[in-house]
Formats: structure tokens, C-alpha cells, sequence
């Protein structure tokens, strides 16, 4: 091949570059393993990570089982090493599952139209919000305080290089859902979306109609977040939102220590040039027969270029598929079976452990510690191999010593108990 | 005389709601081991559905068949060569699904207890440590979640640190050859994009960058080597002349597997550049993600990276929320993990020797595309290129036939297309990266294809226009899914069935 | 192509009629046939005003999208609907019933700086 190419050896194919950029010596990367030690390796790093834990951690990201089938399908070559799909007539089966995705999402949160995901449930809140800027032409944004955290954070990283006013609404605080008396006085003509999460931050199912006629009123619009897609399986759909964003990690995404997750954007049909991300359309190809392709492509950033809806390009695909999997194999009657499930483990818990807010929640909710500090009950808990709750003083000063607790279908009841154990005030010394 | 493709049986397959019928299960839940409970009475009717209407309901072996099915109508690299450029298709190593995989990081939750994540966090600093060696930079983030997210949060730091010296500026300069990500990410930045135009070596005119640099340029964006795979010799003086007016250089990392090895951006004078995990560090690009745009920065921007960051304390991994420099986070908890640990495991196979030696396959390769195809196709700019080469269809074009085309005609040849019509400063690109991962036997089949359709295009060219002709899809009309969108199933939907 | 000769042409591929103190504006033959089949147009609200030179709005081909340019300054008073729901009119009729937009003109003596039909005519047979 050097022959053909006219060289004598490799390194004159790197002749013509300045000789003062070149690097000198080799880089300090120890030598290539053979493929046996890069296991051993990642094996330790596992085991030095928890492992045979209980976890009552959600918090966004949640522990549901995965389905063997899921990885069987996505580790099929012709899904894991394939591009993305802008050649439509190699790319029908990526296409077709992204279809069927798009479908199902609409089902489940009442929208009409859906993309083909965003990175993940915090960004898609601001692109969200970008979005009600543009359909609006405003640029205030209300999002609730109960909006995950770390969501809140990323929101106001893109604000505030987006030119967008980012304000704070709080939450009532017997019950822990939203202060609607604090966002209509709050709102205003200038602003472009209300954010609000539901079930929030604090596991508590919101009144999303409520909001949305407030939000109306004023010609802003309504944007629902969610972070626990298996909530979707029981709880009435937000029909009323104009955009829902979400994390879909809870159908069959590893938590795998932060990432790779897949956010979705899905909204009404009249908003769709302004919406961000890909979009998979049906068509026919020339002999009649139906197609899938991507379209609208005009509204993204190889076309647009700086007015694009959005700067992505590569998003989660393969993370959709195994989402696209997942819902295939619970369906309609597995979903809801599954919400009813976490519900029913999460109540029980709470027989045990009291909720600090009266506030209706789905797998998730706050408890008070008694008095004792919440690092104490969770070291506690660690001896007995539990991660406990998720401490929340670090976001919420006046939540100080509560924690956040979840439990999931794959919950057992005596790990529940022995929490319930650990909340229990401790005997006064004699 | 097509020598690659072989017919293959494709199976038909109508879509999951079309299969689906009430009462089928695919699931199975264990018995509750606590007490049942009614919906309506914990939530309040009104938050309870009636049903998941349109939800399908189909079988386990129903479900199998079906993705099964739906995957053969995919190319792969798998099956073949990707010949896209500064797409960098490169094999996806299974060794390193399988360590993603190991229970300790895939059930690993981002809250729990840093005394029990210390092996995730030595992962995600071990490639920190390889990334900085790499690039000749002195701080990585691993937070952003793909290429673009990665070019947002360079300029974001960019902008964070012209603030802190009192001016933003607001402008940012991008070449014409640019990817669309630079000037969108600009844009959502709140930086107005000015483009400079490439001169006719299809490089950065230096004359006309010293002329255009002034106090309100807050960065020039470059892909080094560039859109045409074409290394950016002055890219000394590009710096120092963005230097010399308080401006910064942004590095796109896309063709970073020209370089890894050869020559680091931060020894030839970039502030800030982004990596694609899912290009140059073979993680699967999985029909569109997920990827990893790390950033990796000097010195100067380090106190603005996104928090938390990585520190060592007492011989044990932490998390730093101290940072009151911070542009804040780009996304939720710490970065695609489950993508790092990939590029990892990458990079642990090579060692600094073996991705060396990656990249000098990389450019090899692509010169021996060159010279194999010069002789039919336009070459619009003769400068050496390193693991990318561009034709143009001037030739073709003349007598009726686009890179578009030609691009359709190869898949007849058992081939996915080349970049078609990028970058814009070359008339009816075909723009062409085979990457290290193709031996002599692929490049041969891949370059006799082209140069087969070349002399298709003198006798038939009718073929080429309206090829693929062995596909189980064939040209789909994408003018009607554009004017009248359907993005969903519907019962009531009346398109026609699918393929007999 | 004929193009017709009371309307005036601008270099941007944009034409524009007279009816009265009302400019009707369109895109020209040429235009739709660079741009190839249209897929959706995006055009302004009643009532907006538009200065001469600025973009009213753009034009979309399933891989590029083009502004359009105003002929006039002046307020919009009609908007054609008949776009939306069938964007190929503009390529079967650029010049008719695909029509834009209608300005009032503010300043009506910019027709002076427009093309005239043989200008225009000119002007596309030097470009191609």
C-alpha cells in the first residue's frame, strides 16, 4: 500500500506537517493489554464500586429490572454499530424502531408528536424552554422548586447564555406540591413557560391542569417534566401541557453511574418547526411500498446552522431502542401492572417510615428522621448492606433532616422493614 | 460487475401495532410480597388513566422476531466498511460491551456513597488522565453527553472567561468548511456567528483572519486537521494572531484520529477543544447515539470547568462542589459513564504505541484511497491529506450525475455511502474516511466500486440516477414526508402496506 | 421563461405587481426551480412591517431553506393561506396563484431601484 501510495515508509505520510507541532516522544499511556486484563481490570474497579446493596435511591434514577431481551436486541451488530439513519434504504430498521418509539411515547404522555430523544431528561428541560421562547417570542421561564435539582442547575447554565430570565416558585409546604398562589403572582405577559415536574422531585403527583390554566391565562405555556417514566403506566397523562420533556432511564437503562440515559421532547402537532432533535416520518419509496426516513431535517443544525432549534446532532438512539424494547414487552397491561406494583411496595414503606408531605406520591417520598441526623440511619443501614434514602439538606435547607426514599417492584419488603427499623427513635439512654 | 453484494433474504415486518392484540403478555412480574393497593384511593381518581390506548400488546418470541427482522434491513459495520467522513466508523471492540456491562458499574447510582463508587470514579480519572496526555491539555471534563455538548460547554467556558477579564465580546469566527454544530453552538452561546472564508487551498486565509480578528472576536472555531482532511499548517500563527487580541481558539476534536499520537492541540497553541468518544475512542455509534464530547482545556480555563469535579483526598476519589468559578453543570450527575468506561477499555487495549499506530493505518488508508481514485475523480484541493480525502463530482456533474447519486449507486456494491455534498466549500463532495479498522482486501473492493460506477457513468449513467436497484427500500420521497409529516402510527392510518 | 412585464424583479429572485398602493409579492420561476420541490413556506403575520432588502420570511426544499427578501417597505395586509396545506403550488405557480404576500406600500418610489423584466431576464441568463 505505501508503494502504491509512492512512500518508502509510514512516516512520510506525516512529512508535510510543521515539524514544531509533532510530537517528540510517545505519549505517556502505559503499553496495550491483552483483552483478558482489560476485564480484570474493569472487574476490580466493580467490585470496588457497591455490589449485593439494596438501594432505596430514585432521585431520577431508578433501579427497575431489565428485561434479558432488551440487551439481546441491541447488541445485534446491525443496531450497535450502525450510523445514524440518513440513508433511508440501509436504515429501515433503525428508522421503523424509532417510528414505533416516537408512537409510543405520544401514547403514553398524550402528546401528539414526539422526537427521536434528546442526551437526557436535564437537557431537555432547557431546550424545552428554549422552545417555548421561540413559539412565544418571550423569554421569562417559572420553573418549580420541585423540579429535580440538578435539572434546575442545568436550566439555569443555558439561560443564562440564552438570554432567558430564569425565576423560582416554591411549593406548599404541609402537602409539598406546588404553591399555585406563588405562581399566579409570579406570572406574567413576559413569560414564555412555566416548568413543572410531575411526580417531582419530592415523589408527589402534581396537579398539571391547575398549572396549565394558570400558565394559559397568560399565553404562556405549559411544560411538564418527568424523571420516573414508570409513572406513565398509572397516572393520568398530561393532556393539558403544551410540551413534555422526560427521562426515559427507569425502561431499561442502566443507571450506570449517571449515563448514557435518553431524554425525550413530545408536544403538540402545531409546534413541531420549533421543536429540537430528530424526527422519523413515514412515507413511500418509488415502488409504493411504506418508508420510514428522517424529516423536517430543516429545522436541525446541518441545515439551519445558527438558527437551528437546537445545536445536537448525535443524541441516544440506541438508548430509545432499548426503551422502544422495553415497552414492547410489558404493552399496555404490563405497564400499568408494573406502575401498580412500585406503587403498592411505596405505600408499604410508608406504613413503616412516615411521609413528612400529605401530597399523593407515586414510588417516592420524603421522611422526616426524628430528630437524628440522616447520615446517622443511613451508616446504620450500610452495616446491613442498604443504601439508605438520599439526604436532601443539600438542596433544601429547610428539609434538613429528611431524606429521599424510593422503592421499586424489585424492592423487598424486609429490606422495607429493616428501614422502617432504622427510623425508629432510638431508646432514650436510662 | 458487482463483486461484494450477495442478494440477501430480507424478511417482511409490519410494524409492533400492527401485531398486537388484547390480552398478549411478553412480561411476567413476580407475586407482590406486600400488601395490594387501588390506585385510585392513594392517588385520587382524577390522576389515574383509563388505559394506555394504542399501547401494543404482542409476545415475547413476537418481540424477538420483530427487532430481529427490523435489524436485517440495517448496514452496519459489521458488515462492511463506513466510508464517511469525520464520521470516523471505526470498529466497536466487544470486550468493551461486556465490562460496561459488569453489575458493579451498570447498577452503579450517581448518589450512592462515594466510599462505594471508588471504582467508578478511578475510571472515569484514568481516562481524564489518558484524554489530557492525549490532547497535550491540562484539564478534561467528561460531562458532556456528545460533540455538540461539548462544543456548547467550550464556548460557554470561553465566555466565562472573557467575562471575568470584563468583556464577553460577541462575536465568534467559523470557517465555511465547518460542521453545522459550531456555528448552532455559538448561537445558543449568545455569541452572532461571522464566517471566514477558506482560502484557495481550502484552509484559514491567514490574511484575512489578522484582518477580521479584532476586541469583539471571542474565538475562532477550527477543525484541525479540517473538513477536507487537510492539516492546518499555520495553525501557530491562527493561534497566535487570536492570542494577540485577547481572543481564544477553539479546537472541534471530530479528526482527532489524524492526530492521536502525532501531534497534540495543546502544543500547537489550542485554548479548548472537544473529543467525540463515539469517533476517535470506538464507542458504537448505535444508529445515532449514544456518544461523549469530552472538553479538555488549558490551564487558564480550568477554574470554569462544570462541576463537580474529580479530586483525590486523603488517597480516596472525591467529588468537588467547591468551585465558585463554575459555568455551573452542563447536564445531570457526571457524564455518559456507561460511555466512558467503552473508551476506556479502548484505550487500555492499545496503550500510547497501539493508538499511535491506529492512526498512522487511519492516514495510510485514506491515502491509498486517494491514489486509487485521482485518476477518476476531481480532487478540488491537491494539499496532502491525512485520514480523510474529498472528491468533487465536477466530472460526473457534467454528464448528468451528482455525488447523490453516485453515493445510491454504491450501496449497490454491498457499501454505505460516503459524506454526500459536505463540506459546502467543495462542489458535490464526496467526502471519504475509511479509518484504521479497514484492511488492503475492503479498500480494494470499496475504490474498484467507485471506480466501476466512474465508468458506469460514461456507458449507463441512467443506472447510477436512479440507483439503489438491490436495495429491499428503494429511494424513499422524502419531498412527501416533508410537506405533509406523519411521525406517528395511527389506527385509522391509510399508507400503503409494507413490502410484499 | 417569459418573465411578465408589469412586474419588478429583485436580484434575490423575488418579483413584485402592482394593485394600486398594494405590492403583491412573489418568488420567481427561477427561484423554485433552484430550489427544487418545496416543502413549506414560512411566511409573516398580518399587520407586520417589513422594510426593503429585510426577510419576510423563507422558503423550505427538504435539504436547504431560503430567505425571501422584501421588493418594498410597508406593512402586510394579506397573507396567502393556500400555502400551507399545498406548498407545490409555489412550484406549479410562482408567478400566479402562489403569491406570498401583499405589502402596502410605504415607499413607492423603491419600484424605481427594482428590475424590469428584461433586467431580470438578463440577469438569470448571465447567472446560469
Amino acid at each position: 500500500m505505501l508503494a502504491a501510495c509512492g512512500l518508502e515508509s509510514a512516516e512520510e505520510l506525516f512529512a508535510h506537517l510543521p515539524d514544531d507541532v509533532r510530537l517528540k516522544q510517545p505519549l505517556a499511556l502505559a503499553p496495550g493489554i491483552s483483552e483478558y486484563e482489560i476485564v480484570d481490570y474493569f472487574q476490580a474497579r466493580a467490585t470496588e464500586n457497591a455490589s449485593q446493596y439494596a438501594s432505596f435511591l430514585g432521585a431520577g434514577v431508578y433501579a427497575h429490572y431489565r428485561p434479558v431481551m432488551v440487551d439481546t436486541v441491541v447488541s445485534r451488530g446491525e443496531f450497535l454499530t450502525s450510523y445514524t439513519p440518513y440513508q433511508a434504504e440501509i436504515s429501515q430498521g433503525t428508522l421503523t424502531t424509532i417510528f414505533e418509539f416516537q408512537t409510543m411515547i405520544c401514547q403514553l404522555t398524550g402528546m401528539e408528536v414526539a422526537n427521536a430523544s434528546m442526551y437526557d431528561g436535564s437537557t431537555a428541560v432547557p431546550e424545552a424552554a428554549l422552545m417555548a421562547a421561540r413559539v412565544t417570542g418571550r423569554n421569562r421561564v417559572l420553573v418549580a422548586r420541585t423540579v429535580h435539582p440538578e435539572y434546575r442547575e442545568v436550566l439555569g447554565t443555558y439561560a443564562r447564555y440564552g438570554r432567558m430570565s430564569i425565576e423560582e416558585f416554591g411549593y406548599v409546604a404541609d402537602s409539598g406540591v406546588l404553591d399555585l398562589e406563588e405562581l399566579a403572582r409570579g406570572i406574567d405577559g413576559q413569560t414564555a413557560a412555566v416548568i413543572i415536574q410531575s411526580p417531582n422531585f419530592f415523589g408527589i403527583v402534581e396537579n398539571v391542569k391547575a398549572a396549565a390554566a394558570i400558565a394559559h391565562k397568560h399565553g404562556a405555556l405549559l411544560v411538564m417534566i418527568f424523571t420516573e417514566a414508570v409513572s406513565l403506566g398509572i397516572l393520568e397523562p398530561p393532556a393539558d401541557a403544551d410540551i413534555v420533556a422526560g427521562e426515559l432511564q427507569s425502561f431499561a437503562i442502566s443507571p450506570s453511574y449517571g449515563g448514557p440515559y435518553a431524554g425525550i421532547i413530545a408536544t403538540k402537532e402545531k409546534f413541531i418547526r420549533q421543536m429540537p432533535g430528530r424526527l422519523v416520518g413515514e412515507t413511500l419509496d418509488s415502488r409504493g411500498n411504506r418508508a420510514f426516513c428522517l424529516t423536517l431535517a430543516t429545522r436541525e443544525q446541518h441545515i439551519r446552522r445558527e438558527k437551528a432549534t437546537s445545536n445536537i446532532c448525535t443524541n441516544q438512539a440506541l438508548i430509545a431502542l432499548m426503551a422502544t424494547v422495553f415497552m414492547s414487552v410489558y404493552g399496555k397491561e404490563g405497564l400499568r401492572e408494573l406502575a401498580e406494583q412500585n406503587l403498592a411496595k411505596a405505600h408499604y414503606l410508608s406504613g413503616k417510615v412516615k411521609p413528612r408531605f400529605s401530597g399523593p406520591f407515586f414510588n417516592e417520598f420524603v421522611a422526616a428522621t426524628n430528630g437524628r441526623a440522616p447520615d446517622e440511619i443511613n451508616r446504620a443501614l450500610l452495616k446491613r448492606k442498604i443504601i439508605g434514602g438520599l439526604p436532601l439538606a443539600r438542596w433544601y435547607p429547610e428539609l434538613e433532616n429528611c431524606v429521599l426514599l424510593c422503592a421499586t417492584e424489585m424492592t423487598r419488603r424486609e429490606h422495607m422493614d429493616e428501614v422502617g427499623q432504622a427510623f425508629l427513635p432510638v431508646p432514650q439512654a436510662a | 460487475m458487482i463483486k461484494k453484494v450477495r442478494p440477501h433474504i430480507t424478511q417482511n415486518e409490519s410494524l409492533l401495532f400492527e401485531r398486537s392484540s388484547p390480552g398478549k403478555k411478553g412480561y411476567q412480574l413476580p407475586a407482590l410480597d406486600v400488601p395490594d393497593i387501588d390506585p385510585a384511593a392513594v392517588l385520587g381518581a382524577a390522576n389515574v388513566r383509563a388505559e394506555i390506548e394504542g399501547f401494543p400488546e404482542v409476545s415475547e418470541v413476537e418481540i424477538i422476531r420483530h427487532f430481529t427482522r427490523l435489524s436485517t434491513w440495517n448496514y452496519a459495520i459489521d458488515l462492511g466498511l463506513y466510508p464517511l467522513g469525520s464520521c470516523t466508523m471505526k470498529y466497536n471492540p466487544r470486550v468493551n460491551e461486556l465490562v460496561a456491562r459488569l453489575d458493579g458499574l451498570a447498577w452503579a447510582h450517581p448518589y450512592q456513597p462515594e466510599s462505594l463508587a471508588q471504582g467508578a470514579m478511578e475510571i472515569m480519572a484514568r481516562l481524564e488522565a489518558a484524554l489530557a496526555d492525549i490532547t497535550g491539555m491540562d484539564a478534561i471534563t467528561l460531562q458532556p453527553a456528545a460533540g455538540a455538548h461539548g462544543e456548547l460547554t467550550g464556548i460557554l467556558l470561553i465566555r466565562a472567561l472573557l467575562e471575568k477579564r470584563g468583556n464577553p465580546r460577541k462575536r465568534v469566527l467559523i470557517p465555511d468548511s465547518a460542521h453545522g454544530t459550531n456555528p448552532a453552538t455559538a448561537a445558543i452561546a449568545g455569541y452572532a456567528v461571522e464566517n471566514i472564508r477558506s482560502n484557495d487551498r481550502g484552509m484559514v486565509d491567514l490574511a484575512e483572519l489578522e484582518r477580521i480578528v479584532d476586541k469583539d472576536v471571542a474565538a475562532l472555531m477550527v477543525t484541525n486537521p479540517n473538513t477536507l482532511g487537510v492539516f492546518e499548517g499555520n495553525i501557530r500563527s491562527i493561534a497566535d494572531i487570536l492570542h494577540k487580541k485577547g481572543a481564544l481558539l477553539y479546537m472541534d476534536g471530530a479528526n482527532m484520529n489524524a492526530l492521536v499520537g502525532i501531534a497534540r492541540p495543546g502544543e500547537f497553541g489550542v485554548d479548548v477543544m472537544h473529543l467525540n468518544l463515539h469517533k476517535t475512542f470506538s464507542t458504537p455509534h448505535g444508529g445515532g447515539g449514544p456518544g461523549g464530547g469530552p472538553v479538555a482545556v488549558k490551564k487558564i480555563l480550568e477554574p470554569f470547568l462544570p462541576l463537580p469535579r474529580l479530586k483525590r483526598l486523603r488517597n480516596r476519589w472525591t467529588f468537588d462542589y467547591n468551585r465558585p468559578r463554575s459555568i455551573g453543570r452542563v447536564r445531570a450527575y457526571y457524564g455518559n459513564f456507561g460511555v466512558i468506561v467503552r473508551a476506556l477499555a479502548y484505550v487500555l487495549a492499545h496503550g500510547g504505541n497501539g493508538l499511535r499506530n491506529a492512526t498512522v493505518d487511519a492516514v495510510l488508508n485514506a491515502n491509498y484511497i486517494r491514489k486509487k481514485l485521482e485518476p477518476f475523480y476531481d480532487l478540488p484541493y491537491k494539499a496532502p491529506n491525512m485520514h480523510e480525502v474529498v472528491f468533487s463530482d465536477e466530472r460526473q456533474a457534467k454528464l448528468g450525475v451528482r455525488t447523490g447519486d453516485i453515493a445510491k449507486r454504491l450501496i449497490d456494491y454491498g457499501f454505505h455511502p460516503y459524506t454526500v455534498s459536505f463540506p459546502l466549500i467543495v462542489h458535490g463532495a464526496l467526502m471519504i474516511e475509511p479509518t484504521e479498522t479497514e484492511g488492503k482486501r475492503e479498500l480494494d473492493l470499496f475504490a474498484d466500486a467507485l471506480i466501476s460506477i466512474a465508468r458506469e457513468i460514461e456507458t449507463d449513467p441512467e443506472i447510477v440516477r436512479t440507483a439503489p436497484h438491490s436495495t429491499r427500500t428503494s429511494r424513499v420521497d422524502e419531498v412527501a414526508a416533508a410537506r405533509r409529516p406523519v411521525l406517528r402510527w395511527k389506527p385509522d392510518n391509510s399508507s400503503a402496506k409494507a413490502a410484499d | 421563461m417569459t418573465y411578465p412585464e408589469n412586474f419588478r424583479y429583485t436580484k434575490e429572485h423575488e418579483w413584485v405587481r402592482a394593485e394600486g398602493d398594494v405590492g403583491v409579492v412573489g418568488i420567481t420561476h427561477h427561484a423554485q426551480e433552484e430550489l427544487g420541490d418545496i416543502v413549506y413556506v414560512d411566511l409573516p403575520k398580518i399587520g407586520a412591517q417589513i422594510e426593503q432588502g429585510k426577510s419576510l420570511g423563507s422558503v423550505e426544499s427538504v435539504k436547504a431553506v431560503s430567505d425571501i427578501y422584501s421588493p418594498v417597505s410597508g406593512e402586510i395586509v394579506a397573507v396567502n393561506e393556500n400555502l400551507g396545506s399545498s406548498p407545490e403550488k409555489l412550484n406549479q405557480d410562482p408567478h400566479g396563484a402562489a403569491w406570498l404576500v401583499k405589502i402596502r406600500m410605504s415607499a413607492p418610489d423603491q419600484w424605481k431601484s427594482l428590475l424590469s423584466a428584461a433586467d431580470y431576464q438578463a440577469y438569470v441568463g448571465a447567472e446560469s
